[in-house]
C-alpha cells in the first residue's frame, strides 16, 4: 500500500505550519489578496462562489480506508457533509472556511494527505490508470514511476514558477485509462519486440481553450533515465514557454508554435547536455519506491468462482451490476468493483460523508484497504474477490451507490459548473442530471452500450468535455446558458478532438438532443459497433440532420 | 403593478469564512441581497465601490465587485444566473447556501 516516507511527513508538518501562520497573517491584514493568493493556491484553497473550496490530492487516486474516513470526517466537521470527487482524482470541498483550513491541514496531515501540487503554476500532482496494480491489461503498475516524479518535482525550487501549471499521465496499459494523451507529458509504457519494457513520451497535449493531443518525443525510454528526461522537457518549457500571455503559457501551445521537431531537437539538445551517470535513477531507488505499492497478499483462487455465478442467477439487479461495474483482475478469482457515484438523476462525483464511510468500511473488509479515485469521478475497489461481490452489491444497494451504468450513458463526466465555480460560464451539473433521468432504463443504456458524455461549464474543460465520444460545453451567450455539443473525441488510445457539431442548445434542450444523437447512432450502427467508432466511420452528417433538419 | 428600477449592487466575499456579502446602505456588509443597496445612478456606484475599496484594505472582504439587478416589488433580484446562484446557493443543491438558511433573496429557485 502506498505510504508517505520520512521526509514527506515532515515537511507536510512544515507546509501545515507555515500555512497557519499566511492565513492569520492574511486575516491581520499584513498580507494582501494579491500577497496571500499564490501562497494560499500552493495549499489548494481557492476563492469560490459560495466559499472557499480545497483540493485535497489523492496521488494517483489511491486512498485507505483510514485516509477516506477522514475525508468523510473533515467533511462533517468542516464542510456540508459531502465532498466532490474531481476529474484529476482529487476531492473538493466547497464550503471551506479560510479561518478554519489550517485546521483541515493539520487533520489531513494526520493521515498523511495535503493540498499540495493541487493549484498552483507547478507541476500538479501525477495521475495515473485508477486500475493500477489490479487490471489484466497492465503490463506494469504505473504508480512508482508517479511517485518517482512526485518525489523529484514536490517543491522542486526550479518548476515551482513555471508559466503555467503542467500535468503528467502515467499508464502501464496498452488501453490508456489516464487520457495520457491529452496531458503536458504523458508516459505510456510498452514492450518492444525484445520483450524489454521501455516507456513512450508524448508532450504537448492539454484540454482547455486550445485541445491538443499530445506528440511522441521519445518513443522507448528506459526507466532509469526519465526523471533527466523530463527535466529536460521541463526547462525547454520553463525557458521558451510564454509567460507573457496566460492563454498561450502551456507547453502544448510551445509544442505547437515552434513545431513538434524543433521541440523535440531542443530536448534532445538539453538532455545531451546533461552528465548522465549523475542524472539516471539508481535501480535500488527505483526498487525503494516500487515498495510503497507491493501488491497486496493475493490469495490463491479459482478463476471461476461458483458462489460468484450463482449471485448471478439469483439476483438480476447483481447480474447487471456485475455485467457492467466490474472489471477484469490481473489475480484469478479476484475482480475490480467500479462503484458508480453517478446516480439517476445524482450530483456525478459528489459523495455523502455517510458513503465515504461505507466505501471505506467495505475496502477494509473486501478490498486490501484501498480505494481509488478515477477521473471519470468514480470510485473503485481494486483487489475485491469475486465470492465478496455479492455482499459488496448488497451494501452498496441501499446507500445509492449501486448504479450498474459504469462506462454507459449515464456514467457522465461533469464539472461542478456555475452552481460552485467561480470561472464557470454556464452550469454543468443540472444538464447531467436531464440527461442522467433521460436515460435512466438501464435496459436503454445497455442497448447503446458504452459511451462517454462529458460536460464542462466553461472552456477550461476541467469536465473533458473535447475528448468525451459525445462533449458539452456550456457558454454564456448575451447572460443567457447555453450548450455546445460535440462528437468523438476521446481520451483513451485512440484520443482526438470532438468536432463541434453545429449551433448551441438552451440548457433544457440538450438531454432530447443527446437523445436524438444516441437514436440515430442506434439506428445506425453495425452490430458490435461502439459510438465512437460509428461515429468515426459515419462522420457527423448523419447526426447533424437528427438534430438540425427538423428544425 | 409595481415599479422594476435597475441597478447595481455591490458584493464580496466575506474575507474571513468566504460568505457571499452585499454592501447596505449604511455601510455594512449583509448576506442577505434583500438588504443590498441598489445602485441607481454613477455617483452612487461610485460610493459603493469607494466604499468596499476601503474594506478591502480593511480585510473585511476580499474579491468585490458590482453586479446587475433590478428591484422588483421592494425586492432586489440578481439579472445573471451567475449572480442568483450566489445570492441563494447551488441550484442543485437547495438544501444548501443562503436558500436553505434563510438568507436566500426572495426569487428563489424552483424545485426541479
Amino acid at each position: 500500500m502506498y505510504r508517505y516516507d520520512e521526509f514527506d511527513h515532515q515537511f507536510v508538518q512544515e507546509r501545515t505550519a507555515q500555512f497557519r501562520d499566511q492565513a492569520n497573517r492574511r486575516l491581520s491584514g499584513a498580507l494582501t489578496e494579491d500577497e496571500f493568493r499564490p501562497l494560499r493556491l500552493m495549499n489548494g484553497l481557492y476563492l469560490q462562489l459560495h466559499a472557499y473550496m480545497l483540493r485535497v490530492a489523492i496521488p494517483y487516486g489511491t486512498l485507505s480506508s483510514k485516509q477516506m474516513r477522514q475525508l468523510a470526517y473533515i467533511a462533517d466537521k468542516w464542510d456540508r457533509g459531502y465532498g466532490h470527487f474531481t476529474t484529476r482524482q482529487n476531492i473538493q470541498y466547497n464550503w471551506i472556511k479560510l479561518e478554519d483550513t489550517a485546521d483541515i491541514l493539520a487533520a489531513l496531515a494526520e493521515v498523511e494527505m495535503h493540498a499540495i501540487q493541487t493549484s498552483g503554476n507547478c507541476i500538479r500532482n501525477v495521475t495515473t490508470d485508477h486500475w493500477a496494480g489490479a487490471a489484466a491489461d497492465e503490463i506494469a503498475d504505473p504508480r512508482p514511476v508517479g511517485e518517482l516524479l512526485r518525489q523529484w518535482s514536490s517543491l522542486h525550487p526550479e518548476f515551482s514558477y513555471l508559466p503555467r501549471k503542467f500535468k503528467i499521465a502515467v499508464t502501464g496499459a496498452p488501453n490508456d485509462r489516464a487520457a495520457v494523451k491529452v496531458h503536458d507529458i504523458g508516459l505510456r509504457l510498452h514492450r518492444n519486440d525484445a520483450g524489454a519494457i521501455g516507456w513512450e513520451v508524448m508532450v504537448g497535449g492539454g484540454q482547455g481553450r486550445t485541445p491538443m493531443i499530445a506528440v511522441t518525443v521519445r518513443d522507448f525510454l528506459p526507466e532509469r533515465e526519465l526523471v533527466a528526461y523530463i527535466e529536460a522537457i521541463m526547462r525547454v518549457y520553463n525557458l521558451y514557454g510564454r509567460r507573457d500571455n496566460k492563454f498561450k503559457a502551456r507547453i502544448k501551445i510551445l509544442v505547437h508554435e515552434i513545431g513538434a521537431e524543433k521541440f523535440k531537437a531542443e530536448v534532445e539538445a538539453e538532455y545531451a547536455r546533461r552528465p548522465e551517470q549523475t542524472t539516471h535513477v539508481e535501480e535500488k531507488e527505483l526498487q525503494r519506491i516500487a515498495a510503497y505499492f507491493a501488491p497486496p497478499a493475493f490469495e490463491k483462487l479459482s478463476r471461476f468462482s461458483p458462489a460468484f455465478e450463482e449471485a448471478k442467477l439469483l439476483h438480476p439487479g447483481f447480474a447487471r451490476w456485475a455485467r457492467n461495474n466490474l472489471a477484469a483482475h490481473r489475480v484469478d478469482g479476484y475482480t475490480i468493483v467500479n462503484i458508480s457515484l453517478k446516480p439517476e438523476g445524482g450530483i456525478p462525483g459528489d459523495a455523502t460523508s455517510d458513503q465515504m464511510r461505507l466505501m471505506a468500511e467495505l475496502a477494509e473488509r473486501y478490498s486490501h484497504d484501498e480505494l481509488r479515485v478515477s477521473h471519470p469521478q468514480n470510485i473503485i475497489l481494486p483487489h475485491v474477490k469475486k465470492d465478496d461481490a455479492l455482499a459488496i452489491w448488497q451494501a452498496l444497494v441501499p446507500a445509492e451507490l449501486a448504479t450498474a451504468n459504469y462506462g454507459l450513458a449515464g456514467d457522465i463526466i461533469a464539472c461542478p459548473g456555475m452552481d460552485y465555480c467561480s470561472l464557470a460560464t454556464a452550469r454543468s451539473i443540472p444538464i447531467s442530471q436531464a440527461i442522467s433521468r433521460k436515460f435512466a432504463d438501464l435496459d436503454v443504456q445497455e442497448k447503446i452500450g458504452p459511451v462517454k458524455i462529458n460536460i464542462s461549464g466553461c472552456i477550461n474543460a476541467c469536465g473533458h468535455h473535447h475528448v468525451g465520444h459525445i462533449g458539452i460545453l456550456g457558454l454564456d451567450k448575451k447572460g443567457e446558458e447555453f450548450y455546445q455539443i460535440t462528437l468523438g473525441g476521446s481520451s483513451a488510445e485512440n484520443a482526438s478532438i470532438g468536432s463541434i457539431l453545429g449551433p448551441g442548445f438552451a440548457g433544457h434542450e440538450v438531454a432530447d438532443a443527446i437523445e436524438k444523437i444516441l437514436t440515430t447512432y442506434v439506428k445506425l450502427r453495425q452490430p458490435g459497433e461502439e459510438f465512437l467508432y460509428a461515429y468515426r466511420r459515419l462522420g457527423p452528417q448523419p447526426f447533424k440532420e437528427a438534430l438540425y433538419a427538423a428544425a | 403593478m409595481s415599479e422594476v428600477e435597475k441597478g447595481q449592487v455591490m458584493t464580496a466575499n466575506r474575507l474571513r469564512d468566504g460568505e457571499v456579502v452585499f454592501l447596505t446602505r449604511s455601510g455594512e456588509w449583509n448576506e442577505k441581497i434583500d438588504e443590498a443597496v441598489l445602485a441607481l445612478e454613477p455617483q452612487a456606484t461610485a460610493a459603493l465601490e469607494a466604499r468596499a475599496n476601503e474594506d478591502v484594505k480593511a480585510t473585511l472582504v476580499t474579491g468585490s465587485y458590482l453586479f446587475d439587478a433590478e428591484r422588483v416589488g421592494g425586492k432586489i433580484r440578481a439579472l445573471h444566473m451567475r449572480e442568483r446562484i450566489r445570492t441563494l446557493g447551488p441550484t442543485v443543491r437547495l438544501d444548501l447556501g443562503k436558500q436553505a438558511e434563510g438568507t436566500g433573496g426572495a426569487f428563489a429557485f424552483k424545485e426541479a
